[in-house]
């Protein structure tokens, strides 16, 4: 039997203590956040700098004209291809949006518009001779609608039914969704890897504009998702599905059915960026049409708190760094991925910041009148 | 044989932020060889006064001795370097870790060899009589398995000083006799046992001395020998205080809402509502009464839709329409959907009632948000609700836009009561909805309480303070282990002998009934 | 024939064998990496770095080469830069507590790009034809066989024709799988993955576990990079080749239901698969593409099969995904 008294070793309060902070202003919130992508594209530059040997004007400037620049690439300019990357970027994080207020890890937006994407260049090839072009483009909106959505609703089936982590799920269909591409390109590309550019049943071209009509899908999606989240019941189903499920029992919202239906929008609205993909953009479609930008907005529509109108700031702010770092790359011939590098970068100081919004640090000696 | 002090607690004061003192100036000596037992209502501060010594809190005045020397306990790992141990109500163990894996978790003796460290739980069973499939995982196992398992893991760290927070709340009588009996086992051996609990029977049963608190202080220190139930719970409810709330007599009282037979089991299968039966009547408050814990949670998420029942019926007679309804296996929404005005306000305010992220507004939403034509939210009238809430129950917030979460506990609680009630209810429960408010905020609510009474909806109000309780209410229902104790007349009661009858234990429940 | 076959699958399927096991490591402490496959991408392009300055050091010549430094410089660059990328996520998600999803997918991102930087820097530097780089050197030291196995007929083929870094995924793997389940760091760390409140009650330094097991795991996972590199490709380099393995890691993970052992066989099995194609008589080319979804299906129907079951030893650790703040219980 152990009666003694052990040796008890002197124990100090630790010298730097994390504790939650209490709420900050929205504005002080919003002025870390801008700290830190100011500080991010800070160090974009002067890696950029180090890399090139440019001046800091130098890098800057071409990192513009990179992104708005009046350079033409065939018949527009930067700036409209600035305007359409973005508006794809932005289109996939909204899709991705209602599923994450609801707390739903929908990583599969890639897949989801790839399918939405094939959905449309089947019936374009298919269908091309033998609708009516208003027919036709009904049948290729609807499709690729479905289709996205379908490819959405199987995990949020497992989920609702038996909790199948979701995460690992919408990933996994992510390449599923790509092995069917290949496969499809294969045999419509009779055995290259690539499909002739598609004539018929293309969206409209808007005044002579081929981004145009793309980036108008996305404004109206945008506005319409910002209204669907925040004045309509389904959005309002969903803030109490995602904020607490026992709330949302205890006013009797079918949470399984909110889960469910909420996928739906959200891979019926991957379904139409994969349709402006193709129909809109491409006209063809690869297992790159989509280029991993299901991840990318995955983190837009994070950095942008579920708010679309945040969201069109993070999905510009993150091409603009693509196409800007891209030029430098170009132009001081480096190798493309840079713009990978200052992609990651940026979000990862973003991501960092949220915890200086949170907690604050306590060092010990400050801490002691703090406590009393 | 000379009895020597194993631990010492010296004018102990905690409070939590400015306002509450969770305990006042605390003296207490507990010797080795001894079975102590803790005696207070919910919220005299017994589970803090534990804390500290465990090592989870840390006291702001005040010293404790351990074997006669100061003891600074900053964490629970000083605790057990201090040869303390505790063993929450809530466990803490690794569901996919079996039993001994459990035990041996953290300990640091030597190479790890689970074989060897088998052997010395062994060891510790046998010597206190301890009865466990060690390789048995523990998501498979029953609430007093697992018990048994923290009590091992504290012993396997050489504790000697042994703290249980409510050690019998889970456990069936047979369980309980069972762990009486090790307990009589480790006294023994020499190591001080400090049990807390309020239930009196088991108190006579099991310990040496009883230390009562009431509101954080130590009204005193009695040798179990020396007392009966009857001068215990005096001690523990103290004088009776009056809170002057105007209590009106029950106007047209007929049956609103009746629960035959009500029975169910919790996640884990344990039976926690086994057969009740009452009647809430229109026009007057239904207070329930009873030990945290005892089923009261159950019953009111019964009534509103959330609990699966395995047995019984929910009868609401309609006052409209004269028509009855069973509520039994309907969901909130199908309940609403009857036309049945049933309110709720859930003791989880900001988990369960409200959405702490979401503002006053929206808030005011959850109920109603599905009114109105279309598919967008009106949100003109629920603005107006928040609004007149806001100005009617001075609830302190920077404005109807400001989310809940920022609100202080007692404005929360006029937010939730305050939209429960705007929908007129027929049927209005409340579960502990003065907990945590200061005097003014709580008169506010009570007196809500009154209004919906006299308005003539049928109001449960499920409270633990017995004064409020026996002011408040014109009948109380007294709840234990899952049954009815006893009902009894708030306006001819006494906090004694509402006080025994929820301290009683089953089968003396049993027999009551039968008389 | 079947002997080629198995062992093209042992090849194909090492990558993911480190890569998973590195990802079981980590997520048994918790944390769902996601930013494993651009950590296979840095792992693979340090040792390259590494390699290719020490091939250039010695004048591109065999005779200069010193064996023992050939084959430990590039293990050495491959750890560092890879646990580097693990230091880089657990300050995020462990002392910053970020969302560890997004943390993932942005060291993805971001290792990804270093890799195809450095990568295409080096391409150019050396000015070759191809857009690629050949470290054949450095590879035929990674590639030695284990000598006279010819002599043992399809016994010496299945079993000792492997390169060296295959046995190291196949002890790694087993010495995982021991240390979780036979030693008392294992049993702390699978419970600060399960439950950390109950982990730090017990004395267990919560945060410093977590560090550990994702660097330790990053650094198994750059190695399946490294050896993609210099076993797989015979030391040749081009961007992107490595393409989606560090999913398929992760998919092996859940497959294996988070057992080293069993992602051995796992990860041969996915190795199989994605070259089953190649094998199968009179198959069409689309069929073959086909063919390698395989691994993702197989993945799926795993995930779903054991959350219908929900036999508890089968689970993701509880609290996967979750940031633990001590004050927050």
């Amino acid at each position: 039997m152990k009666m003694t008294t052990k040796e008890v070793k002197s124990h100090r309060e630790p010298l730097i203590h994390i504790v939650k902070r209490d709420e900050l202003h929205w504005w002080q919130a919003w002025l870390i956040r801008i700290g830190a992508i100011v500080l991010a594209v800070l160090l974009v530059g002067a890696i950029s700098m180090m890399l090139t040997k440019g001046s800091f004007t130098e890098i800057y400037e071409i990192m513009f004209k990179g992104a708005f620049g009046r350079i033409t690439e065939g018949k527009t300019t930067m700036l409209w291809k600035f305007l359409q990357e973005t508006a794809i970027l932005l289109g996939l994080s909204l899709a991705v949006t209602p599923a994450f207020k609801m707390k739903f890890w929908n990583c599969g937006a890639e897949g989801q518009a790839l399918m939405g994407g094939l959905a449309s260049i089947i019936c374009m090839i298919e269908l091309g001779d033998k609708l009516p072009y208003p027919a036709l483009l009904c049948v290729v909106v609807l499709a690729s609608v479905l289709s996205g959505a379908l490819w959405g609703v199987i995990p949020a089936f497992f989920k609702a039914r038996y909790n199948t982590n979701e995460t690992l799920f919408t990933l996994m269909m992510n390449y599923v969704a790509t092995q069917i591409i290949k496969y499809y390109v294969y045999i419509e590309g009779g055995g290259s890897n690539t499909i002739h550019p598609v004539a018929t049943g293309n969206l409209p071209t808007l005044g002579g504009n081929r981004y145009l009509l793309n980036v108008i899908i996305i404004a109206v999606l945008t506005v319409a998702l910002f209204v669907y989240l925040k004045f309509s019941k389904q959005g309002y189903e969903i803030t109490v599905v995602g904020e607490s499920r026992k709330t949302a029992k205890y006013v009797g919202i079918n949470v399984k059915k909110v889960v469910i239906r909420t996928m739906v929008i959200s891979g019926a609205m991957c379904g139409i960026v994969g349709m402006i993909l193709v129909a809109g953009t491409d006209h063809s479609i690869n297992t790159n049409t989509v280029g991993g930008q299901g991840f990318t907005a995955i983190m837009v529509s994070w950095l942008g708190q579920f708010n679309p109108f945040i969201m069109v700031l993070m999905s510009a702010l993150t091409v603009f760094l693509r196409m800007g770092a891209g030029k430098i790359a170009d132009t001081c011939s480096l190798n493309a991925s840079f713009a990978d590098i200052a992609v990651g970068l940026v979000i990862l100081f973003v991501v960092g910041c949220e915890f200086f919004i949170r907690y604050s640090v306590k060092f010990r000696h400050s801490k002691k009148e703090v406590k009393a | 044989m000379d009895k020597q002090i194993a631990i010492e607690l010296k004018g102990i004061t905690k409070t939590f932020g400015a306002k509450v003192i969770a305990n006042k100036d605390v003296n207490l000596v507990v010797y080795k060889g001894e079975i102590l037992s803790i005696l207070g209502e919910n919220g005299s501060g017994k589970t803090t006064l534990m804390n500290m010594i465990s090592g989870i809190y840390f006291p702001d005045e005040g010293q404790i001795f351990v074997n006669g020397k100061e003891a600074v306990i900053s964490s629970p790992k000083v605790a057990f370097e201090y040869g303390i141990g505790m063993i929450h109500q809530h466990f803490k163990l690794v569901d996919v870790f079996t039993a001994a894996e459990n035990i041996v978790l953290g300990v640091n003796d030597g190479r790890y060899n689970l074989k060897r460290s088998k052997a010395k739980i062994k060891e510790i069973c046998d010597k206190y009589g301890f009865d466990i499939d060690l390789d048995k995982k523990v998501y498979t196992m029953s609430v007093s398995e697992k018990q048994t398992v923290e009590i091992i893991k504290v012993l396997y760290r050489g504790a000697d000083i042994l703290i249980l927070d409510e050690p019998t709340a889970v456990l069936t009588p047979q369980e309980t006799e069972r762990l009486f009996s090790i307990l009589r086992n480790m006294r023994e051996d020499g190591k001080a046992v400090i049990i807390i609990t309020h239930k009196l029977n088991e108190v006579m049963a099991i310990s040496d001395k009883v230390a009562v608190l009431r509101k954080g202080e130590n009204v005193g220190v009695v040798r179990t020998s020396e007392v009966d139930p009857q001068k215990l719970t005096e001690l523990m409810v103290g004088e009776k205080i009056e809170l002057n709330i105007n209590r009106t007599e029950p106007k047209n009282v007929t049956p609103r809402l009746e629960i035959h037979h009500v029975c169910c089991n919790n996640r884990e299968g344990v039976r926690v509502l086994d057969d009740i039966n009452f009647t809430v009547n229109a026009g007057e408050i239904l207070g329930i009464a009873g030990i945290a814990g005892s089923g009261q949670r159950e019953l009111l998420e019964s009534v509103a839709g959330l609990q699966k029942l395995t047995e019984g019926d929910i009868i609401y007679h309609n006052p409209k329409t004269g028509v009855s309804e069973n509520l039994r296996g309907k969901n909130p929404m199908q309940i609403r959907n009857l036309g049945v005005r049933l309110s709720f306000v859930p003791e989880d305010r900001l988990g369960m009632g409200l959405v702490g992220n979401m503002d006053i507004v929206d808030n005011m939403m959850l109920r109603s948000y599905r009114k109105g034509k279309g598919m967008f939210l009106h949100r003109t009238k629920p603005r107006d609700l928040a609004n007149d809430i806001v100005e009617r129950l001075q609830v302190a917030t920077p404005g109807v836009t400001t989310p809940v979460r920022r609100l202080s506990g007692g404005n929360v609680q006029k937010v939730l009561v305050g939209r429960e009630i705007a929908s007129s209810p027929t049927v209005l429960m409340v579960a502990y909805p003065v907990r945590g408010l200061d005097i003014n905020s709580s008169y506010t609510i009570f007196n809500l309480l009154n209004e919906q009474k006299e308005k003539g909806a049928a109001v449960i109000f499920v409270g633990e303070d017995l004064d409020a309780l026996i002011e408040l209410s014109d009948r109380i229902m007294v709840i234990g282990s899952g049954r009815i104790a006893g009902t009894v007349d708030a306006r001819n009661t006494t906090k004694e002998e509402i006080g025994l009858l929820m301290t009683k234990s089953k089968e003396e429940g049993d027999s009551e009934n039968d008389n | 024939m079947i002997i080629t076959f198995i062992c093209r699958a042992i090849l194909l399927g090492v990558p993911l064998l480190f890569g998973s096991v590195g990802e079981i490591i980590t997520e048994k402490s918790g944390h769902l990496n996601l930013g494993i496959p651009g950590i296979m991408y840095v792992g693979s392009i340090s040792g390259v770095i590494g390699s290719f300055l020490y091939e250039n050091a010695c004048g591109n010549d065999a005779a200069n080469m010193n064996p023992f430094l050939t084959v430990c410089i590039p293990l050495l660059c491959s750890i560092i830069g890879s646990v580097i990328m693990g230091l880089i996520y657990s300050f995020f998600t462990v002392t910053l507590r970020a969302n560890q999803n997004v943390t993932g997918l942005a060291l993805t991102t971001f290792g990804i790009g270093l890799g195809n930087f450095f990568g295409g820097s080096l391409i150019k530097l050396v000015d070759s034809d191809m857009p690629s780089i050949a470290l054949t050197k450095t590879s035929n030291l990674f590639t030695v066989k284990i000598p006279g196995y010819e002599n043992l007929g399809w016994f010496g083929e299945l079993f000792l024709s492997h390169d060296f870094l295959t046995y190291l995924a196949i002890i790694i793997a087993v010495l995982t799988f021991i240390v979780f389940k036979r030693t008392r760091t294992g049993l702390n760390l699978r419970a600060v993955g399960e439950n950390p409140a109950t982990a730090d009650a017990a004395g267990i330094n919560v945060t410093r576990y977590k560090y550990i097991a994702t660097m330790i795991g990053s650094a198994v996972a750059g190695l399946g990079g490294l050896q993609y590199v210099m076993s797989y490709a015979n030391g040749v380099w081009s961007n992107n080749a490595f393409g989606d393995r560090g999913w398929l890691a992760i998919a092996l993970v859940i497959f294996s239901l988070w057992n080293p052992v069993v992602a051995i066989a796992g990860s041969f099995l996915f190795g199989a698969l994605c070259n089953a194609n190649n094998y199968i008589q009179g198959l069409g080319t689309e069929t073959q593409e086909l063919f390698k979804m395989l691994p993702y299906l197989v993945t799926i129907i795993v995930l779903v099969f054991t959350s219908m079951r929900k036999k508890r030893e089968h689970q993701p650790p509880e609290s996967l995904g979750l940031s633990y703040f001590r004050e927050e219980r």
